[in-house]
């Protein structure tokens, strides 16, 4: 770097006058660090301005406001399962007997100053940071911002998706309450229906049979260390990728594949993504001033012998909890041993369904053999089978929820639990099948439409009478801009697996791997599953034939 | 409504439903008994009986027989006591409507004094609960905290952890327990109507259901503390993750587009 | 995944495009570039850029205000102060405040700096330059040249006893820390094939912490036991309980359509197991008119009138029912433990 052969005496010019301080600190630091290469390269970096690329900064500022909270919390936090009886002034426990774990939670939320808008915030951020992840990777789907060269990035970002869900489940058990060990026994109960090993990991992970007296201290350790530690990890992976491989961009007047257009991170994104740390975290503390959170102390300390209804776990584990309970009771008994598929199945179903989106990436790559990078973003419409396959990834995903709430569902509108049930087992096979369909067609109807706002332009709405009387709506035609923008989309063609034989007349081998593949790629690209951009000649054709009238 | 059933629970309510029940009972008796003789307890009873007896013969019998025997339509009312009519007709769930998998609280169409009647009426028919007094079911003094043990050892898998409700097969579901009043929480515990199990006082003796009751009123009333703001409807995880994906989500992607949209431009003059 | 039969005609032309307008072109889609840079209101009129100004101190100062109201809110509010505000009943005054002004101070901070941006920062857009990420056939030579002088010099490909052992020795070293999980728990064994309930171990109600006895259960009532000698406040109780917690009800025998279920109860008494057999939820919606029971966890529900047979949902088998009796007392009492594992199923339970 040219930065690192510095003239040691510039920090004091020519003049003879002193540099200012900053600069002079700012010279230290370099001698030291290198940060003016560093500078060089990212201080004027350019983001594109779109609201959608803002999704993934609620999901780093939701994480480090619950690293800031959760740190306040271990300060009051006991991760004990030691019993105590409870003589705080919370009046509908006093005499209870709790564990510490339990006890210290409603200190928290009672007794010190703030402590429960801390907690309110630290879980709702929670809940918010896993619905940012959601919807931020929704959006990558959907845009095909997962292409080369950002695989990898999509494979870290979904990574901290789940172990977000585990973090998440471990801290909901932490403060011990009826609710959240209600979720722990079913767990346990997940767990000991693993073949061969269940029993064993069960044992360990409780030091014993459950509950024991180990888990919060377990899984104190694992909230606040383990999970979090290897997410730190992965998001500033994340996050140098995102900077190393510059952000996508929409199809636009002068954005092209080889460059980036918007604004530089200093000053307009130092203040706009700066600016919005506060903003999410100005939100979520307001949200927590108005509306409770796992309110603990309604619900009552843990005790294996009682329950409540409408046990639920928070929503992002809602979609595996709609798989278990959904799930017909399938047991097999054989040679001695209990194959317990009422609950097994629906665990490797969660691991399937979360793993098919981890892996679609490499899927339709692999269907189109593009190698190429990409860093302009698909409109949703101009990939009909892409976006037809994430509906109804979302449509199961939604379903399998809906089965996880079944019984609020139940009493909320009135309706019999045990249909609800039928319905997510119908509708968590026939759902997606029914959303792919309509939104194919309601894609490629998008498209048309596009075609024909670039072929005839624009409707004004505007109707005119010709001089014969016939009337016509003026169209108006669209801006060059504006073609650009409707017609940059690149379209495959489908695969062909050529001639079935060779020039010698010697039948060619294909693979059921490669007729797979044509298969897929049919599905994909052939006529029918996408529309054909309007191409330069059509377009002349059709503006010189309007010349003529 | 909120004020009338904020006052039902009034310290003084079931003292004026009491004076009106006795007025009413008065009045009838005083309209119908026959004019100077001596009037004995038990002659008031029987004309309670009696008075009931028509009530229930234009009001009940259809589905529940003609003796209370029972049909295809109602059950056997012998022997359900007069806590099980005064619950019943009291929370409006009888006369019932229509058929459905549950029959729910409805308008209250007796007066007390009716109901007091038809209550007399059926437990004439065989020996069962009894209709509680004001000081059983008084829940002032219980211990709330065991109260709330109790909840969740008996209660609480159906009606929720703060009484809330929830839902049982077939469309039946475990009402929501705010508002109802402790005589109707007392009896409800004596007799279990409908899907819901008795728990009779040798099993949950007189004070523990006060226990309860006082257990209810404190996270489930009017006056229930939510420290932390909106309780969302105490129904947990689901509403807690509506909330957020609606409210937290949603504001914050409107934040979202205002920091992303361009800035205004300036129109050309 | 061989690309050779490919053809490369299946990927759509590359569309290059030069940066900034393209002339000359008859392509009527051509990327006309950038378009020219609109002002915007602040641009052209100082009195609107410093009414921007204003505006962005303004916020600047109620989050300054706003964090010396928690600082006040924090003194002033005792922490078990409830107050009732529409709409959201009763809360503490104390969260409330804090949680109002600290949004507050966050949030005019950010608006206060996206307001900046937005208008009085450039917003002139800038194009970047992106650059192949692979590298050049020069610098992947070097590398490559670089990696084999490297490997040659290590001798690792000749000295293939040093290679094999290494890996030997890098794939064993984990094991030592799995095996040092091993004193997590201890081992299944029998754990889960028994509970505390053995013979003549009286059931106890839970609400009285008194003996059960056959009158005090009637015909549509729900009760709760535990086995006799279990200590609510023992060390142990929870795991105990985890396996003993027992459901009483009570059912005409006529109604009884299990023949095993009505030699096992007492005079109609039927005691199941309360743990649910999908995966353990403490299960006890008990509809007396039916005589079902629904787990509240996963809607598993059981037909206590036919030995607890699952009629609907995930379980996956019977709850356990524990045979009873009456003893010299009169109070119930176990005739045994359990026959069967309660609670989840899980791979020995055979």
């Amino acid at each position: 770097m040219s930065t690192a052969t510095k003239n040691p005496s510039a920090a004091e010019p020519a003049s003879g006058r002193k540099a200012p301080a900053g600069e002079r600190v700012a010279d230290w630091a370099d001698g030291r660090l290198g940060i003016y290469g560093l500078a060089k390269a990212n201080m004027r970096k350019i983001f594109p301005d779109h609201w959608s690329f803002m999704l993934g900064e609620v999901c780093l500022y939701s994480f480090i406001i619950i690293i800031l909270t959760g740190v306040y919390l271990t300060l009051f936090f006991q991760p004990s399962m030691g019993e105590i009886v409870y003589h705080g002034p919370y009046e509908p426990m006093q005499g209870i007997r709790m564990s510490e774990a339990y006890a210290s939670t409603l200190k928290i939320s009672f007794e010190v100053r703030g402590g429960l808008l801390v907690r309110q915030i630290h879980h709702w951020a929670a809940l918010i940071f896993l619905a940012g992840m959601f919807v931020h990777m929704m959006r990558v789907f959907f845009t095909g911002a997962f292409r080369k060269p950002r695989e990898i990035n999509w494979l870290f970002g979904f990574l901290l998706f789940v172990l977000g869900m585990f973090t998440g489940f471990t801290g909901y058990s932490l403060p011990d309450d009826l609710l959240s060990g209600t979720g722990v026994r079913f767990t346990q109960g997940a767990i000991l229906s693993v073949p061969i090993v269940g029993t064993y990991i069960s044992m360990f992970l409780f030091g014993g049979e459950f509950p024991g007296h180990d888990f919060v201290a377990r899984f104190y350790s694992i909230h606040i260390l383990l999970l979090p530690g290897i997410m730190l990890g992965l998001l500033v992976a994340h996050l140098i990728l995102v900077f190393y491989h510059k952000h996508t961009q929409f199809a636009g007047p002068g954005r092209t594949n080889k460059n980036v257009v918007g604004m530089p991170l200093l000053p307009v994104y130092m203040a706009k993504a700066g600016g919005f740390f506060f903003l999410v975290f100005g939100v979520i503390a307001i949200i927590s001033a108005i509306a409770t959170i796992n309110p603990i102390w309604a619900l009552g300390p843990y005790r294996v012998d009682q329950v409540s209804t409408g046990a639920q776990p928070d929503w992002y584990m809602g979609f595996a909890e709609g798989l278990v309970r959904v799930m017909p009771g399938w047991e097999i008994n054989l040679w001695g041993h209990t194959l317990v598929l009422g609950v097994f199945i629906p665990l490797v179903a969660f691991g399937l369904v979360l793993g098919v989106i981890a892996l679609y990436p490499f899927i339709e790559s692999w269907i189109t053999g593009d190698k190429r990078e990409h860093h302009i973003l698909d409109r949703p419409r101009n990939a009909p089978t892409r976006t037809a396959f994430g509906v109804a990834w979302i449509t199961a995903y939604f379903v399998g929820l809906v089965g996880g709430g079944n019984d609020l569902w139940a009493t909320h509108f009135h309706l019999s639990i045990n249909s609800i049930t039928w319905f997510v087992r119908i509708f968590f096979f026939a759902g997606p099948v029914i959303a792919f369909i309509v939104t194919k067609r309601i894609c490629l109807g998008l498209q048309r439409r596009d075609k024909d706002k670039v072929l005839h332009g624009r409707e004004t709405g505007i109707i005119k009478r010709l001089p014969h009387g016939e009337f016509v709506e003026i169209h108006e035609p669209l801006s060059q801009g504006q073609l650009h923008t409707l017609t940059a989309h690149e379209q495959y063609k489908p695969l062909e697996l050529g001639p079935a034989v060779d020039e010698n007349g010697v039948k060619r081998k294909i693979s059921p791997v490669q007729k797979l593949r044509a298969k897929l790629s049919k599905g994909y690209f052939a006529d029918g599953n996408q529309i054909p951009k309007a191409s330069a000649e059509e377009y002349k054709e059709i503006s010189e034939g309007h010349g003529h009238h | 409504m909120k004020k009338l059933s904020a006052r039902r629970r009034h310290p003084l309510a079931a003292v004026v439903v009491l004076l009106l029940a006795l007025a009413a009972t008065g009045g009838l008796y005083a309209a119908f008994a026959p004019a100077g003789k001596a009037q004995a307890d038990e002659t008031a009873q029987s004309l309670a009986i009696e008075e009931g007896k028509k009530l229930y013969s234009v009001g009940c019998a259809s589905c529940h027989g003609t003796g209370g025997q029972g049909t295809t339509d109602g059950p056997s009312l012998v022997g359900v006591g007069s806590a099980a009519v005064d619950f019943q007709v009291g929370t409006g769930r009888m006369p019932a409507q229509q058929p459905g998998a549950q029959v729910p609280k409805k308008k209250v169409i007796y007066s007390q004094a009716e109901i007091d009647q038809l209550a007399a009426y059926i437990a004439s028919l065989g020996a069962g609960p009894v209709t509680p007094t004001d000081k059983q079911v008084d829940p002032a003094g219980a211990d709330v905290a065991n109260g709330g043990e109790l909840f969740r050892t008996n209660c609480a898998q159906c009606h929720n952890f703060t009484g809330k409700g929830g839902a049982l097969t077939e469309g039946k579901y475990a009402p929501d327990l705010e508002g109802v009043s402790p005589k109707h929480i007392y009896e409800a515990m004596q007799t279990g109507p409908q899907s819901m199990p008795s728990f009779p006082d040798t099993t949950m003796p007189e004070q523990e259901k006060k226990d309860i009751i006082a257990y209810i009123e404190s996270v489930n009333g009017d006056e229930t503390e939510s420290p932390g703001g909106l309780a969302l409807g105490g129904l947990g995880p689901v509403s807690e993750g509506l909330f957020a994906w609606i409210f937290g989500l949603g504001a914050l992607v409107a934040v979202a587009v205002w920091v992303a949209a361009h800035t205004a431009k300036a129109k050309k003059s | 995944m061989s690309s050779q039969q490919i053809p490369e005609d299946s990927l759509p032309a590359v569309q290059e495009t030069a940066h900034g307008a393209v002339e000359g072109t008859d392509d009527p889609f051509a990327d006309p570039g950038l378009p020219a840079h609109k002002p915007r209101i602040q641009d052209l009129d100082e009195r609107a850029a410093n009414r921007s100004e204003r505006a962005v101190a303004l916020m600047f100062t109620l989050s300054m205000l706003a964090t010396v109201g928690f600082i006040a809110s924090y003194v002033i509010f005792p922490v078990d102060k409830i107050v009732y505000i529409w709409p959201f009943g009763h809360v503490s005054a104390l969260n409330f405040s804090l949680g109002l002004t600290l949004g507050a101070a966050l949030f005019f901070i950010g608006a206060g700096a996206v307001h900046w941006a937005r208008t009085l920062m450039s917003d002139v857009e800038v194009a970047a330059e992106r650059h192949p990420i692979e590298a050049t056939p020069e610098v992947k030579a070097q590398v490559m040249a670089d990696f084999a002088a490297g490997a040659e010099e290590s001798a690792i490909g000749r000295r293939k006893l040093i290679r094999n052992t290494m890996f030997g020795a890098l794939a064993l070293v984990p094991l030592s820390g799995v095996v040092l999980l091993r004193d997590l728990g201890p081992l299944p064994e029998k754990k889960l094939r028994n509970t505390l309930w053995a013979e003549g171990k009286q059931l106890i109600n839970m609400n009285t912490m008194k003996p059960l006895r056959p009158e005090h259960i009637t015909v549509g009532s729900l009760a709760f036991a535990m086995p006799e000698g279990l200590d609510p406040e023992s060390h142990d109780f929870q795991t105990q309980m985890g396996k003993a917690a027992l459901m009483i009800v009570r059912i005409e025998p006529d109604d009884i359509k299990d023949k095993r279920q009505r030699d096992w109860a007492h005079e109609g008494i039927v005691a199941f197991s309360k743990i649910c057999t999908h995966v353990g939820c403490p299960i006890s919606l008990y509809e007396q008119q039916t005589h079902h029971v629904l787990c509240p966890c996963h809607q598993s529900t059981f037909d206590l009138s036919d030995g607890a047979r699952v009629i609907f949902g995930p379980a996956g088998h019977p709850l356990p029912q524990l045979r009873i009796g009456v003893n010299s007392e009169g109070n119930l009492e176990a005739l045994g433990d359990f026959d069967e594992p309660v609670g989840a199923a899980f791979w020995e339970r055979g």
